[in-house]
């Protein structure tokens, strides 16, 4: 059905002087939708042209509205030669074509040339007339609404999760093209550009079907992004989660998941989805570590490495494979619980009775990481897995025109092309899913999939060959959980009778189990009122007898009445609902491991045998690092291995926080192989007290001082392990070790052995992470847990660096020495530029890391700096803290055993006794330097904004961006559409534009620019859940030559100011502005 | 292990006014790394050009301004290296340097896109860019902005120790404005207001260095050393608010860069208080009459009224002809405020003089020209009470 678009270009204004003679500029512009091209007269001699063209009307397919980017080219007439550009606006009109998003385009954009950057800017205004759809068969999803926040976006209510979507498509890269060669740089980075464009309206248009199929109307948590394969091809690719959202009627309370009492019976086994499941999951390949036959080079990706479990100590990459093996009978039968989602979108199956949607629920993944409260009903730990593949062409038909391309859809896969990144995907999914099933979860949240890839001749710009020799590493990552099958059904949360229906069968093995126990019987699922929703999460979704991993179980600590692990490891967002002690901070294991420089197959392989132990030690690390903040559970866990020529680099950060239902960490022990040396022990023992003292000072610092308990060790099926030991993965003495006796107190303890150079270097790196300065946290997650009192004020930042390594021998401790010490650095470096909001938290701290050529490190971080109110946190603290212990069923009793520690509770800020020293000058001299050092201060004394106007028109909006998926202090009111943008700038005068740095930093802020004036365009005042999702860099400085690719995405959203919160104005004059972009839509 | 490459970009741009400042002030920190950028749009080229070689030929002067702002302390309490510093200044040096373009034209940093700045902060950046030392502005003040003299600016940075690069920014922020409003109707002052978004202060500073600039009038003369710009851009709003052609008509097509032809044409008449013997006699016993008794300096008074009176009038009738026009301060200073200062005569001492100066003038029955008079003098007296001190 068509829709008709329509395009008016007003004005342009700072247009660049082109005509060196009279230093004005003679523009006209070209309107382009598809292949039809308007173009506006010519406005004479001047930079700030008025064309106020008529309205242009474009008559198309709504197919093509999704696909086709809206293109506005501004040139400057030239009678004598041909006309030169000036630069181009691509303008996505996907927001226009939902009801419930913008309505209309206006603004101003800036004018993009990729060799020249921003030249001037130009007013346009778009419309959208649609008609309304009625063909079935149709192949436009105008209406879905995308979004990138990976929480239940926050005007709307979640009636229905049906699940994962996924789409991929391939095409060739222009820029290899063999009319590479002769075309402009210009023209290549145009085409790129538009492909790029094109690609992603169709992926969005595909996804936005197969949504329509499953019965939604919305896509959440949507990932797209893009693989630069070189001469293999361009892959975009995006997954997300469908769902039904119904727009919250301001006001109305959101109340969407209280259904307590309907709860229980509602996780019914279903037996019908369990039959279409069951043989699919026999497919499963029976060891994750043989591949299919592959005709293509796919190495044996033994990347599999084992599910990233909490205490997982010493299993290795078999281990891992063996336990899926002996468990997948278990869960099928036992607990039954894995095809709860396959339910709801049941009737819809037998409806369509397509394959293709049946496959697609075969991956009950979610890649949400924050939930409404209840759906999530336990969680099992970190499932991820990684495929090193062989990059090879991508059998595509030739480019004739823009719509040629090839779409290498899930379903049309067929038998005679096995190889595409769809059947590499699937695998990985495959796998994942085993390994959460392993974990006795039915489903996977805050799941994500990333790919590293590395080119040979990646240094030469604009290459006229490239090799095929590409490697290509698959990662996938995500928390096994069980979820709460009540938002998966369809009509339960309306009406919970429908539940009974099914009604449940009780898993018999589990049963069997907990009443052997004595203790907690229906609370096994979580749904029953008995489990308090503030520790529901934590209590083990496994079962204990046939655990997947070694690991300590204890009653929870907070209902005592569920078992819960030691430690606690996810990639999703801290529940809201979750009961934590203190504060939480970022925790980063860095690791640098050489590689022998190789090519082809001998290179996947040499990167695959490293992988398996790269990812132990960087859970070796966050272990570590976790023990000495005194934490247990790491949240928001993201963990990135890069391949260079020469190195691999992988980069694991979360968020540390003390959940208080999980046991307290023991400390860290260090022991020594010969205690019979004295200066050795003497030696281990000054490491002891660093360490203790350490751990004292962070205690302090993240305010955790948990109320003492009795430990109550239950009866774990593993015997007696008072003490779990961390291994370095070289040691191969456990048996010995084993007999040592290292009790310390009651508490348990991590060993750490310093029997070889390792472990010393180890612990170094362990001491030498810089504390943060006072007046800083950060963290990579959504919100700091123990900070609530947001001001307004915030701080988006990106930042890249790209460091060169000089010297090329090194070892591995060397490397690892130098990439600790990069990321601190960067660190160090942020806190201080960002000195003037103290006090503030650095959110979403997310690492991206490449190796973008032999020696050289690139990392980039974007994130956002909040601040908060010191006075009002220090009152909660307290408030908490006395909360937290009034509320604590043995207080009375830990106030005898401990009066020491309950009285530092209430006065955090008092002196603790045994605190070292040091960390009490530390803590003392916080006040006095926060107010010193903030040579900005305007940053949050708003009384400052001067009232005097600048005399010049209408304002430019004010439009705050932030990675999270809201702005404190705020309520945003309407979703304006995705914003999804992919920009390249070259350059051949590096030196002129102050080489790399200010080439990179002038291209930077100008994608903030381009980014924030299409918001503004839409009628929004901010951008939400803002990522850079790619930041390519290469640069060749003896041609004097660079180019970047950026893409960054991000939901445009109109918010207003909490009225009802103490009137603090904004950072800036948003509320005038605001206000006027609202009207605009309204 | 070596930095390649190292940037910070935040959303809402706030710049450390310190380090502001020290860029203003030239110390170049960023050494050879930074030229102009030259893709946001290509106007002021030739200005640039010259910022160019500025920049490259101060490489040695990297670490500048990272030294001035560690010896500031501001690295107290803050956990942070020399090496933080000096990226945090680079970021920052960048960031001034992109939005230098959007200064030389400060309507536009108001809507232009790539900065997000909270209004406020650019009020400040304006203020700050186009803010000058008065040490710098008092040696070029009259000149010509021309070519010649921006080459001998390198001179007058060795004398009043202002950087070079800090004297090339206010030499073209003087230059700038004063291209813009020469072609501009209506009044100086609301001009450069509106143009430049300036503070009313500044925008009367620029004024007087416009108006001075225009009529080249001579202020190096060492006689007027003793003057600071503040007395000189004092006496420029006395001659832009009365002796322009703005000043009668603000809606008058010509602006008020340049002295009324018309008035300077009356002030000839005025010769008659001096070569008229009756009229000068008269007026001289009318000023020495209200004068007896109130003055210690009287005896001086009367014995130079003639020769003072000759000087005034005699500056007024030359004012037809430019280059005494160039003259006049120096004028002033010679042929009245010197031999005043001679004959020691107190600040209270000229006030009383000159108002009975002027007002005896009415009396005179023969004295036809009372307006201009009147015009001329309420400058002139205004002017010479400014500029008498030490």
């Amino acid at each position: 059905m068509p829709g008709k678009l329509k395009a008016k270009i007003v004005a342009g204004r700072h247009l660049p002087v082109m005509d060196r003679a009279s230093d004005l500029t003679d523009a006209f512009v070209e309107v382009k939708f598809g292949n039809t091209t308007f173009k506006t007269d010519v406005y004479p001699k001047s930079l700030n042209p008025q064309w106020n063209s008529e309205w242009f009307k474009f008559e198309v397919d709504d197919e093509d509205l999704q696909d086709e980017p809206l293109q506005i080219t501004v040139l400057d007439h030239d009678t004598y030669s041909a006309n030169d550009a000036i630069g181009k606006v691509y303008i996505d009109i996907d927001p226009l074509l939902s009801s419930e998003a913008a309505t209309v385009i206006s603004g101003w954009f800036p004018i993009y040339d990729t060799i020249h950057g921003i030249r001037g800017e130009i007013n346009v205004l778009v419309k959208v007339d649609l008609f309304n759809d009625l063909n079935r068969f149709r192949q436009s999803s105008c209406g879905v609404k995308f979004f990138c926040t990976t929480s239940i976006p926050r005007c709307y209510r979640a009636a229905l999760v049906h699940g994962f979507v996924e789409e991929l498509v391939v095409n060739e890269d222009p820029e290899y093209q063999w009319i590479d060669r002769i075309r402009t740089p210009r023209a290549s980075n145009e085409a790129r550009q538009r492909l790029i464009s094109l690609m992603s309206g169709e992926l969005q248009r595909k996804i936005g079907l197969k949504v329509l199929e499953m019965g939604g109307n919305a896509v959440v948590g949507y990932l797209q992004c893009f693989d630069l394969e070189g001469e293999s091809g361009l892959v975009v690719r995006a997954i997300g989660t469908a769902c039904t959202l119904d727009k919250l009627i301001p006001g109305s309370a959101s109340n969407t998941n209280t259904h307590p009492n309907t709860a229980p019976a509602s996780n019914a086994c279903n037996s019908p989805s369990k039959e279409i499941k069951e043989p699919v999951f026999s497919e499963d390949p029976t060891h994750p570590l043989s591949v299919p036959p592959t005709p293509l080079r796919t190495l044996p990706s033994s990347s599999s490495p084992p599910p990233f479990s909490p205490s997982k100590l010493c299993s290795r990459q078999s281990s891992s494979s063996d336990t899926d093996l002996s468990l997948t009978p278990k869960m099928g039968m036992g607990s039954g619980i894995s095809v709860g989602k396959e339910a709801g979108p049941l009737k819809t199956l037998l409806r369509q009775q397509a394959q293709s949607a049946l496959e697609q629920r075969e991956f009950p993944f979610f890649t949400l990481t924050c939930f409404p409260p209840g759906f999530l009903v336990h969680i099992g730990g970190v499932v991820s897995a990684r495929s090193v593949k062989l990059l090879d062409r991508i059998h595509n038909p030739a480019l004739g025109n823009t719509r040629s391309y090839k779409l290498l859809d899930w379903n049309s896969v067929a038998a005679d092309e096995p190889e595409t990144r769809d059947a590499w995907w699937e695998e990985i999914r495959q796998e994942i899913k085993s390994h959460a099933k392993a974990l006795g979860c039915h489903a996977v949240v805050g799941y994500s999939e990333s790919t590293t890839i590395w080119y040979i001749t990646h240094t030469i710009l604009r290459p006229t060959s490239i090799s095929s020799e590409e490697v290509c590493i698959l990662s996938a990552s995500g928390t096994a959980a069980m979820l709460n099958p009540r938002f998966m059904r369809e009509g339960c949360l309306d009406a919970g009778g429908s539940d009974q229906r099914l009604s449940r069968q009780p898993p018999l093995g589990m049963v069997g189990s907990e009443r052997a126990e004595g203790e907690v019987s229906s609370s096994w699922l979580g749904f029953d009122d008995a489990s308090p929703p503030s520790c529901g999460f934590c209590h083990i979704p496994y079962d204990e007898f046939n655990m997947p991993f070694p690991a300590q179980l204890t009653y929870c600590y907070h209902c005592r009445r569920q078992k819960v692990p030691d430690v606690l490891f996810t990639t999703i967002d801290l529940p809201a609902e979750a009961a934590v002690t203190g504060k939480g901070c970022l925790i980063q294991a860095r690791l640098c491991r050489t590689k022998k420089k190789a090519q082809g197959e001998v290179n996947a392989t040499a990167i695959s045998n490293l992988l398996p132990f790269m990812e132990y030690e960087l859970h070796t690390q966050l272990m570590n690092k976790l023990k000495l903040r005194c934490m247990n559970a790491l949240f928001g866990l993201r963990i990135q291995i890069s391949v260079g020529e020469n190195m691999l680099l992988g980069l694991a950060s979360a968020t540390g926080v003390y959940l208080s239902a999980l046991p307290a960490p023991g400390g860290i022990q260090i022991a020594g192989k010969t205690p019979s040396d004295l200066s050795y022990d003497q030696h281990i023992s000054t490491m002891q007290k660093r360490i203790n003292d350490t751990i004292a000072m962070n205690k302090e610092l993240y305010n955790i001082h948990p109320p003492e308990c009795i430990e109550e060790v239950v009866g774990s099926p593993i015997p007696d392990r008072q003490r779990s030991r961390l291994f370095r993965s070289t040691s191969e003495s456990s048996d010995e070790l084993s007999e040592l006796d290292l009790s310390h107190g009651k508490k348990d303890a991590f060993v750490l052995e310093i029997d070889d150079t390792d472990a010393v270097e180890d612990i170094q790196s362990l001491l030498t992470d810089a504390p943060m300065p006072a007046g800083f946290y950060s963290c990579n997650t959504e919100v700091m847990p123990g900070i609530y009192n947001w001001t307004s004020g915030l701080q988006m930042f990106t930042s890249v660096r790209v460091y060169r390594l000089n010297n090329a021998n090194l070892t591995n401790q060397g490397l690892n020495k130098i990439f600790t010490d990069l990321c601190e650095n960067l660190l160090k470096s942020l806190y201080f530029k960002l000195r003037s909001m103290i006090p503030c938290c650095l959110c979403h701290l997310n690492f991206t890391v490449a190796v973008p050529e032999e020696e050289l490190i690139q990392v980039a971080v974007t994130a956002v700096a909040m601040s908060f109110d010191k006075e009002t946190q220090l009152a909660a603290d307290k408030a908490l803290n006395k909360g937290s212990g009034e509320n604590e069923e043995q207080l009375q009793f830990s106030m005898e055993l401990c009066g020491e520690s309950t009285s530092s509770n209430n006065q955090p800020t008092a002196k603790p006794s045994g605190l070292p020293e040091s960390a009490m000058t530390h803590s003392s001299s916080r006040a006095s330097s926060s107010e010193r050092c903030s040579p900005l201060p305007e940053v949050r004394s708003r009384s400052l904004r001067s009232t005097r106007s600048l005399p010049c028109g209408a304002p430019v909006t004010v439009v705050k961006m932030t990675p999270l998926s809201f702005l404190p202090r705020t309520r945003i009111v309407k979703y304006l559409g995705i914003i999804n943008m992919f920009f390249i700038r070259e350059t051949t005068s590096l030196r002129e534009e102050g080489g790399v740095s200010g080439f990179l930093h002038s291209f930077i802020a100008e994608v903030f620019a381009m980014v924030r004036a299409h918001v503004a365009a839409l009628g929004g005042n901010a951008v939400v859940s803002y990522s850079m999702k790619e930041c390519v860099f290469m640069e060749n400085p003896n041609k004097n030559q660079a180019q970047c690719l950026i893409n960054v995405s991000g939901d445009a959203v109109i918010f207003v100011r909490e009225s009802d919160q103490e009137a603090i104005p904004p950072l800036i004059t948003c509320g005038q502005t605001s206000t006027t972009g609202a009207d605009g839509t309204t | 292990m070596s930095v390649e490459l190292d940037v910070f970009v935040v959303n809402t741009t706030i710049m450390d006014e310190e380090v502001y400042q020290l860029w203003l002030d030239g110390y170049t920190g960023l050494g050879h790394n930074i030229n102009q950028l030259t893709h946001i749009d290509i106007l002021d080229t030739v200005i640039h050009q010259s910022y160019e070689s500025c920049y490259l030929s101060a490489p040695s002067s990297v670490n500048d301004a990272v030294k001035v702002r560690m010896e500031g302390g501001v690295l107290e309490g803050c956990e942070a290296s020399a090496e933080v510093l000096h990226s945090d200044t680079m970021d920052q040096y960048r960031t001034f340097q992109m939005c230098e373009r959007l200064l030389h034209s400060p309507v536009k940093l108001a809507n232009q896109l790539l900065f997000q700045i909270p209004p406020h902060r650019q009020v400040m950046l304006i203020e700050r860019y186009y803010a000058f030392d008065s040490v710098f502005v008092r040696e070029v003040l009259g000149k010509k902005l021309s070519k010649g003299t921006k080459k001998d600016l390198d001179d007058v940075s060795a004398k009043t120790g202002v950087t070079l690069k800090s004297c090339r920014r206010q030499f073209d922020n003087f230059k700038r404005v004063f291209k813009v409003v020469e072609e501009l109707k209506g009044p100086l002052v609301e001009n450069i207001r509106q143009h430049f978004l300036l503070s009313d202060k500044l925008a009367r500073d620029y004024a007087a260095i416009v108006f001075f600039a225009n009529n080249r009038f001579e202020t190096g003369k060492k006689k007027l050393h003793y003057l600071t710009f503040q007395d000189f851009a004092f006496c420029a709003g006395q001659l832009i608010s009365n002796w322009t052609v703005g000043a009668l008509d603000n809606m008058v097509e010509d602006m008020d860069v340049d002295l009324e032809k018309e008035f300077l044409q009356d002030l000839k008449e005025l010769k008659i208080l001096i070569t008229d013997r009756d009229l000068l006699d008269q007026h001289k016993s009318l000023v020495c009459t209200a004068l007896r008794g109130k003055t210690k300096a009287f005896n001086e008074m009367e014995a130079n009224f003639k020769n003072l009176s000759r000087g005034l009038v005699n500056i007024a009738a030359k004012l037809t002809n430019t280059k005494e026009v160039r003259d006049f301060f120096i004028d002033l200073v010679e042929k009245f405020i010197e031999p005043c200062r001679s004959d020691k005569w107190t600040a209270g001492d000229m006030r009383l003089y000159l108002t009975h100066y002027t007002n005896s003038a009415h009396v005179l029955d023969t004295f036809k020209h009372q307006v201009v008079w009147d015009r001329y003098m309420g400058v002139i007296k205004s002017c010479i009470l400014k500029m008498y001190h030490d």
